[in-house]
């Protein structure tokens, strides 16, 4: 019964406890206990908010009791990114400076996911304020790959794509500002999708770059994926680059799954030298399903692809330096060095040089030198016209094609410690996905196999023209369907439900809580 | 202290250029980018929300009314109004700055390039606008235990965001030059236009003593006969208009004495201290500070319908240059009588009031800037707040009109106004003041006059009309002052002729 619920998808939980065949309050207690259970070996969580999960799944129980009727996915429990404000939980954005701080108020996504009766189990890990691709930048600790336990999950939404992976949650919500939702679903062998920029509201989401940055859906099949979607989508006027349109018919696109005539373009530019040949076989044979789907098959060229990388290492930390400014101890965080006899800003410098991350600091020193006067054209000025020539190579391409795919991510997932003395060999893990960030258009990462080589998931990237997000759907469900075999998460569920208690016994009260003992 | 050239001695070898940032908090009904109330005040930190806290994950949206605001301000000020801009981030660390960055414009201000004309002693000078551009307040520090209020010495500080995210419009002239010995006073006749022209656009309430608006004072001397501009000093905390006029001389002193002797000014912000009428310098600015602008990356461009903007235009309300001219035409007061008006603050308003209540231009005009003024000035109150209102005014003058009363009868209308005896009419009846104009009471005076001063009644007999004023003097007085003057002259002449 409990390893049925831990491995069933999310539309079928939400249709079940719809039906009333199952409470809200019975699944949120077997997804609590399997944390409880893995938690200590995955470490997908640095806050888990059992009494808060199960109040709110209670609710959920009462209002469908009451005969009301809720979305698709009410009672479904969830694992939320720990850089969404949740009012009154904690939230650290993975970082020492902000440990211990419970904001007064919930972000958009926050709201829209409790309204709709999704039930937040609690807070997922991630690289310091968002800024890694492997989770080992976060303050309180790596997360580890369940396909791999010495492996990483992805970063920097590695604690929500391990969640899903070792089934510790049906649901989760990611960001992706240069491919953290998409890079982590790749290596954990799950579906993740960035939105078009302004399809999701930023409100309430703890920045990094605010004109990348962007809040998206996470789970282990395409359906799901596009339920969550449809949630958390759509105008919020409390977010000025949120666009007021209607939200693309996602979940039509992820139920249908036809591509008949669908034009796919292979980007030419994202293959080659530094692909894992594992990842190159498997991306190749999940073309060659499309086409056998009825996808009329081209190759793209985007010749400015190669120059993404860097621009985005100059726009990203730039808007870094600024948006992590107010982390000056004055408000709430940490605060370092207060003894009486130091001046404001010698507390602020200690409390900066305490309280963050070696990653955290190098990108707030280049983005300081970037936007620096004398400097500003030279390097942010620059890096604003690779942008723009990003975003025509896309225009360009999507003249052709309807969709452009590419292997999500160079390589499977690398071990923990093998990238972290190297920056840029780390940042290179972005190299397919930050292309989408720079033009703000709809992108996603489905499962499409295990490389021969070491046995690891690949991910496939489609990427879609802005507000077109549910071609994304639609290519994604067409892989999903022609694969076969199932869910590919499916093959280590074994491994991770193995031992569930059968009653899907409930946690203890005192839920760990890694943040604040840290 | 500092050492001071005399102003002739700066004025024959300088000719002062003058550069005014002044910063405007709008009245709107909510903050700059959130909705918190704007209303200034209130308990610490009550008027606060996640946004203008700048909380992890908060973001701003733009104050269309603010907007709006701005670009009505510009349009007064004969601005271009920029088809398409943004804001920008100004990067800095204060603990007044909730997100260490002030969300402003930089080099796209929504408005730029105009001009207007302000009038010093009846000389017109126009000055040029570099810009009008939009910008959030910052909070309030104040620092406690170092008795001085100031930083230095002090225990520690406290912070009040209520005014954070307060909607700032930043006007920006371009170097003013070519004023002469009158460029303090064209500073404060600048402030004084645009504190009115806020008030007549409904924006600010534009009081200077409450912070409504703040001027940084920037000026410098360049030799007379050269072009090339000096050294200049941007002097903050001017918060009226008289020390606008006060901080730019004394700058111009200040900044004489060191040219004059040879040496060098340092650029730098200074700080005006209202009571010992000085300035001390404040943070150096040889070492400019890098605030790292760049666009606003939460904020989606700024691109006003040009439509709209016209429609904006067109509803402007009249603007006080303009109202002046129409007013001192209408009112057909001399250029001297009209700077006299515009000399006395509030007296434009109170004089068309009194004229709209049916008094005659030149008697309100006299009321307002003589006897009341007179009073308003001994009881140090301004001019609106005498306790006399423009109808009582008019219903004086009525009085007088009517032969009910003389000007000097009226005074004593108006000192049973201020005790609060009720209207004009009812202070004459029962102070007993109206004018005696009956011949039968008037003639027995006349009479006793002309008998108790026999000489001069032979003076008049002989022709000499003008003594009869020692006459009608004598009868005044025994009459109490209430006696109709010309009704005595008459019986006078009457009686001696």
């Amino acid at each position: 019964m409990s390893a049925a619920i831990l491995t069933a998808t999310a539309s079928d939980l939400g249709r079940r406890i719809a039906a009333r065949e199952l409470t809200s309050v019975e699944v949120t207690r077997v997804f609590l206990g399997q944390i409880k259970r893995v938690d200590a070996d995955v470490h997908a969580f640095l806050h888990v908010d059992a009494e808060g999960a199960l109040a709110q799944a209670a609710a959920v129980d009462a209002r469908l009791d009451a005969g009301e009727e809720l979305g698709p996915l009410a009672g479904v429990p969830l694992a939320l990114k720990d850089l969404f404000c949740q009012e009154g939980v904690p939230t650290t954005a993975g970082s020492q400076i902000l440990a211990g701080w419970r904001p007064p108020y919930s972000a958009t996504v926050t709201q829209r996911l409790l309204d709709a009766g999704i039930v937040i189990l609690g807070k997922t890990n991630l690289d310091e304020f968002a800024m890694g691709s492997s989770t080992e930048n976060s303050a309180f600790g790596a997360t580890h790959n369940p396909w791999d336990l010495d492996r990483i999950p992805g970063g920097s939404g590695g604690g929500s794509s391990a969640a899903l992976a070792a089934f510790e949650a049906p649901l989760a919500i990611g960001t992706d500002t240069g491919g953290s939702i998409r890079q982590p679903a790749s290596v954990t062998g799950t579906v993740g999708v960035k939105p078009t920029y302004g399809g999701t509201s930023r409100y309430g989401v703890i920045a990094m770059a605010s004109s990348l940055d962007q809040p998206g859906p996470c789970a282990r099949t395409v359906l799901d994926a596009a339920l969550l979607h449809a949630v958390i989508a759509g105008h919020d006027p409390m977010d000025s680059t949120s666009i007021d349109a209607p939200v693309p018919p996602v979940v039509d696109a992820a139920r249908s799954g036809d591509v008949r005539g669908l034009r796919v373009g292979v980007v030419r530019e994202l293959s080659g030298e530094g692909y894992a040949p594992g990842v190159e076989q498997r991306f190749g044979e999940a073309v060659a399903l499309l086409a056998q789907a009825g996808a009329e098959i081209v190759e793209v060229s985007c010749p400015h692809f190669g120059y993404a990388l860097g621009a985005y290492y100059l726009i990203m930390p730039s808007e870094v330096s600024s948006n992590l400014a107010r982390y000056d101890a004055m408000r709430y965080g940490l605060r370092a060095g207060d003894d009486g006899t130091r001046s404001a800003e010698e507390v602020m410098n200690l409390t900066r040089g305490e309280g963050f991350g070696d990653e955290v600091k190098r990108r707030v020193i280049i983005g300081t030198y970037a936007l620096s006067s004398g400097y500003y054209d030279a390097y942010y000025g620059s890096a604003q016209k690779v942008r723009r020539l990003i975003a025509s190579d896309f225009d360009a391409a999507f003249e052709q094609v309807d969709v452009l795919v590419s292997p999500s991510t160079p390589t499977t997932a690398f071990r923990l410690g093998e990238r972290t003395a190297d920056p840029l060999a780390m940042y290179a893990s972005d190299l397919c996905t930050i292309p989408s960030n720079m033009a703000g258009n709809a992108s996603g990462s489905f499962p499409c196999g295990l490389a021969p080589e070491d046995g690891l998931p690949v991910g496939f990237q489609v990427m879609a023209p802005p507000l077109a997000d549910d071609r994304v759907y639609r290519v994604g469900a067409a892989l999903e369907r022609a694969l076969g075999g199932g869910v590919l998460t499916d093959r280590i569920a074994e491994r991770w439900t193995a031992g569930a208690a059968p009653d899907g016994s409930a946690p203890d009260d005192t839920a760990r809580d890694r943040a604040e003992e840290a | 202290m500092d050492d001071l050239l005399t102003y002739d001695a700066v004025l024959a070898r300088f000719d002062p250029v003058l550069g005014l940032e002044v910063h405007v908090e709008l009245n709107t009904a909510s903050k700059m980018f959130c909705g918190c109330d704007n209303t200034p005040g209130g308990e610490p930190n009550t008027t606060t929300c996640p946004v203008c806290l700048g909380l992890p994950g908060s973001l701003p949206v733009v104050n269309a009314h603010a907007v709006e605001s701005a670009i009505r301000i510009g349009l007064a000020l004969n601005c271009q109004v920029a088809p398409w801009c943004r804001f920008a981030r100004k990067n800095y660390f204060y603990p007044d700055m909730t997100k260490d960055f002030q969300t402003s414009q930089y080099d796209e201000p929504i408005c730029f390039d105009g001009w207007v004309d302000v009038e010093v002693e009846g000389e017109t000078f126009r000055i040029e606008i570099e810009r009008v551009h939009m910008e959030e307040d910052a909070g309030k520090l104040s620092h406690v235990g170092g008795g001085t209020g100031r930083i230095v010495g002090a225990e520690y500080s406290l912070v009040d965001y209520n005014r954070a995210g307060t909607p700032l419009m930043e006007i920006v002239t371009r170097p003013v030059r070519g004023l002469g010995a009158k460029a303090p006073a064209v500073g404060r006749a600048y402030m004084a236009m645009l504190r009115d022209l806020m008030r007549a656009l409904g924006v600010s309430d534009a009081r200077m003593e409450a912070g409504n608006m703040r001027c940084d004072a920037n000026v410098s001397l360049m030799p007379t006969g050269t072009a090339e501009l000096g050294t200049r000093t941007e002097t903050k905390n001017v918060n009226s208009l008289r020390s606008v006029e006060a901080a730019l001389t004394y700058e111009m002193r200040r900044q004489g004495a060191i040219l004059a002797e040879g040496g060098r000014v340092v650029q730098e912000t200074r700080h005006w201290h209202e009571d010992g009428e000085y300035t001390s310098p404040g943070r150096n600015k040889e070492q400019a500070e890098d605030y790292r602008y760049f666009p606003e990356p939460d904020l989606v461009p700024i691109a006003p319908d040009p439509a709209w903007v016209e429609e904006l235009r067109a509803s402007l309300p009249e603007l006080p240059a303009r109202r002046r001219a129409r007013l001192q035409e209408a009112w057909g007061f001399s250029d001297l009588e009209m700077r006299d008006v515009l000399g006395n603050e509030g007296s434009l308003d109170l004089i068309e009031a009194t004229v709209a209540a049916g008094a005659p231009p030149a008697a309100a005009r006299k009321w307002w800037l003589g006897e009341l003024a007179r009073r308003a000035n001994e009881a140090g109150v301004e001019l609106g707040a005498v306790g006399v209102t423009p109808e009582q005014v008019a219903q004086v003058q009525g009085l007088v009109d009517a032969g009910t009363v003389n000007d000097k009868l009226a005074r004593s209308v108006f000192d049973g106004v201020l005790a609060g005896e009720g209207s004009p009419e009812e202070v004459v009846a029962s102070r007993g003041l109206a004018v005696v104009s009956d011949d039968g009471a008037l003639g027995e005076a006349v009479d006793a006059a002309i008998a108790a001063n026999p000489d001069v009644a032979d003076k008049i007999r002989a022709g000499k009309v003008q003594a009869a004023g020692a006459l009608i003097g004598a009868v005044m007085k025994q009459m109490k002052g209430k006696a109709d003057a010309a009704r005595v002259r008459e019986l006078l002449l009457e009686r001696l002729s």
